[in-house]
């Protein structure tokens, strides 16, 4: 690693020595502006489009080189693009996920575009880009996980939206009685699992142990890692969640609560578009924030932030820069996360939030009642690693959960490995 | 005429060494892009193996810890097991495809159209022979559910459970094999000597006596070449694991191309060190039968 480190130090010297205009904004921006996107979803790349067509009409002299990668390979790609082809501007996700990048030196530090107002404006998502006591890019939408639920099947079996943990559970048990299960889930691609462990541990250890806890600073065979899947395994031991989930992916688990056939689905907000078109209006659908388990905890939420960073390689930093503060700036903010673009929640707090029962509710719930703290995501707060290895470990136990003494020990293994 | 058989007093070197240096000329593009594409990154990958990589930074020299931490992993073992029984398993498209192939023997009107329905499936991409089998096992509407549904068997979900997993995934892989397998058969089958069959006839040989002494031992070039795919076939089956279930239920399907891929390349793969180790190990195993194909080969080729 202190070879990276020196790495890193010899390129980002070499950019200082670049011809260095940057700062002020009146300077005319020039030459060709590349931006890799991973918005290849409709309605997404639909936004980036727009962004780029409006940044470059904004500027005369510059052209906006836009290339949309598929969203799952560019994961892959990223990596080959950062160090042999570096575009200027390039998409990606906060927190421990942009830590490779940043150690190796193929993000460009731009605390200099968060100086000033924008730190204040971007104050929620400042820390989840933050790495070394420095920022590594911008955000530029984020939204919140939740329980979504069936409001009709709730009505008609009399429940309430559940407040604590018996309350959670009872509801549960009422739909297992009517031959509803309670939670979709489809585990194939492991994360949605992570899902659960996220908010089963924040809420039974708290935020702090949980950033702990990705962060390799406590052991996984911890009395209060057991207490967090005591209080899973009283789910599964219920049957509260579908059969065969290992088979599906989280798109093949929506029918089920199209269907009727399970009660509620813990996602983000990326779930309410396609059970829109599945046939569930707002009045079928509903959304509440997970219970408190813990009543000594305070409640956090995750909140996945989605981000533009500039590689360490950009030939035009002084245009890649101007363009973080245009796609952070309040308005452009109000605009791409729109119900009818992103349908996500605005990073700049002078924005406004869409007039969206779910984005509403969200915003509600992340800006005053995630008191305990915003994580993004079990596999952006852990590294890399780490995630696949506990991601598969939450998926066994989900199936075998008797096994549950070998996956714990199998990931203090892996932690003692990856974290040294 | 002893002048005229007298060697021409100045032979350029060419022509003078012209009949040893064509075919090495012939073979130099094949050497050089076999050399650089195949025998330099065996040795890479070799040397990348003992390093620590995320395949960004620099890669820091470790000597032997991967293959040591290889040693106590326990999904590479799961990733071996696999990985045999993939071999063993995957070998049934020998026989089956051998028997489609007599069966498709004959002469009956739109033999043809028969023919290439049997040889589809190795026509279409694996993709879609994955996605094909993916959906038939599904646990809430795939036909295999419907059918064991019949019969009163509850549902299976065959590609969510570390029992079946695997054999559930050969099995999809044996569809295009097998038709493979076919079509090798078959054209051996159009070389086997009538002659031999009519003495055969002759002397009272007829079903598996004529098919086990008579038939089979004139499609052994066949078998061979069969063998050699299936075998290959077994140990890169990579693109099936990916697409039906991605490795899971929690890495029960992983074989150790698909490991190797994962700890390497795949999103949350960052070790590049730990992936060449699995290579190496992959490579070993594959070396075994690639040293007894060519031994063979050798061998044919020095009876004849």
């Amino acid at each position: 690693m202190k070879v990276a480190h020196l790495l890193s130090a010899t390129l980002l010297a070499g950019m200082a020595a670049l011809p260095a205009s940057a700062g002020s904004h009146e300077e005319k921006l020039s030459g060709t502006l590349k931006i890799f996107s991973d918005m290849s979803n409709p309605a997404p790349r639909a936004v980036m489009e727009g962004l780029a067509q409006d940044f470059d009409a904004m500027h005369d002299d510059l052209t906006v080189e836009l290339t949309i990668i598929d969203r799952e390979a560019y994961k892959t790609q990223i990596r080959n693009f950062l160090s042999a082809n570096p575009p200027d501007v390039a998409n990606w996700y906060a927190g421990n996920r942009m830590r490779p990048y940043v150690d190796a030196g193929l993000f460009m530090d731009v605390s200099d575009v968060w100086e000033g107002t924008l730190s204040e404006e971007l104050a929620s998502t400042k820390g989840a880009m933050t790495l070394d006591g420095k920022q590594w890019g911008v955000p530029y939408t984020y939204y919140q996980w939740g329980v979504y639920y069936r409001k009709d099947l709730y009505e008609q079996y009399g429940l309430e939206e559940p407040t604590d943990w018996e309350s959670f559970k009872g509801n549960c048990q009422t739909l297992l009685d009517n031959g509803v299960k309670c939670f979709t889930i489809g585990t194939k691609f492991l994360w949605t699992a992570a899902g659960w462990f996220d908010y089963l541990n924040m809420r039974t250890n708290g935020f702090d142990f949980h950033m702990a806890l990705t962060g390799g600073e406590v052991e996984w065979t911890d009395e209060r890692v057991r207490q967090t899947f005591a209080n899973w395994r009283e789910l599964i031991d219920m049957g509260a969640y579908i059969d065969n989930h290992t088979a599906y992916s989280w798109q093949e688990a929506l029918p089920f609560m199209a269907n009727g056939e399970a009660g509620a689905y813990l996602m983000g907000n990326f779930a309410v578009a396609p059970l829109r078109e599945a046939g569930l209006d707002d009045d079928k659908l509903d959304y509440y924030q997970f219970p408190a388990i813990n009543g000594d905890v305070a409640l956090a939420e995750d909140a996945p932030t989605d981000t533009f960073h500039i590689p360490s390689g950009a030939e035009n930093p002084e245009a890649a820069k101007a363009f973080l503060k245009y796609v952070t700036s309040a308005d452009v903010q109000t605009k791409i996360n729109a119900g009818d673009a992103l349908g996500q929640l605005p990073v700049n707090s002078g924005s406004s939030v869409d007039d969206d029962k779910f984005l509403k509710e969200g915003f509600e719930v992340l800006s005053s009642n995630s008191s305990g703290g915003v994580a993004q995501f079990f596999d952006r707060d852990a590294p890399a690693e780490m995630a696949k290895v506990a991601m598969e470990g939450f998926q066994r136990f989900m199936v075998q959960p008797d096994s549950l003494d070998q996956i714990l020990d199998n990931l203090e293994r892996a932690r003692q490995r990856i974290y040294q | 005429m002893s002048q005229m058989t007298a060697p021409p007093a100045r032979r350029s070197w060419w022509r003078r060494n012209q009949i040893a240096i064509t075919p090495w000329l012939f073979l130099a593009p094949g050497i050089l892009f076999f050399a650089v594409y195949v025998i330099l990154p065996i040795f890479q990958s070799i040397g990348i193996s003992t390093t620590q990589w995320d395949g960004l930074g620099e890669p820091v020299s470790v000597g032997l810890r991967n293959y040591e931490e290889l040693y106590y992993d326990p999904a590479f073992y799961v990733s071996l097991r696999n990985n045999l029984i993939w071999l063993v398993l995957y070998l049934l498209a020998i026989p089956a495809g051998l028997f489609i192939a007599l069966f498709l023997n004959q002469t009956v009107t739109g033999i043809r159209i028969y023919k290439s329905l049997f040889f589809f499936p190795f026509v279409i991409s694996q993709v879609v022979v994955g996605l094909v089998f993916t959906w038939f096992y599904d646990p809430a509407f795939g036909l295999l559910n419907v059918m064991l549904g019949w019969f009163g068997a509850g549902p299976v979900n065959v590609l969510g459970d570390p029992n079946y997993v695997t054999y559930g995934i050969i099995a999809a892989g044996l569809w295009p094999q097998t038709a493979y397998c076919m079509i090798l058969y078959l054209t051996g089958l159009n070389a086997v000597n009538p002659e031999l069959i009519e003495a055969g006839r002759l002397d009272n040989a007829k079903g598996w006596r004529m098919l086990w002494h008579v038939v089979l031992p004139q499609l052994k070039p066949a078998t061979f070449i069969a063998f050699v795919v299936t075998i290959i076939g077994a140990l890169r089956s990579f693109d099936l694991i990916s697409i039906m279930t991605n490795g899971g239920p929690f890495g029960e399907s992983r074989v150790l191309s698909f490991y190797m891929f994962e700890v390497a390349l795949s999103e949350y793969g960052f070790r590049m060190g730990y992936g060449a180790a699995i290579a190496v190990v992959l490579f070993l195993i594959m070396l075994c039968f690639i040293s007894y194909f060519l031994w063979s080969m050798y061998r044919e080729e020095r009876q004849r």
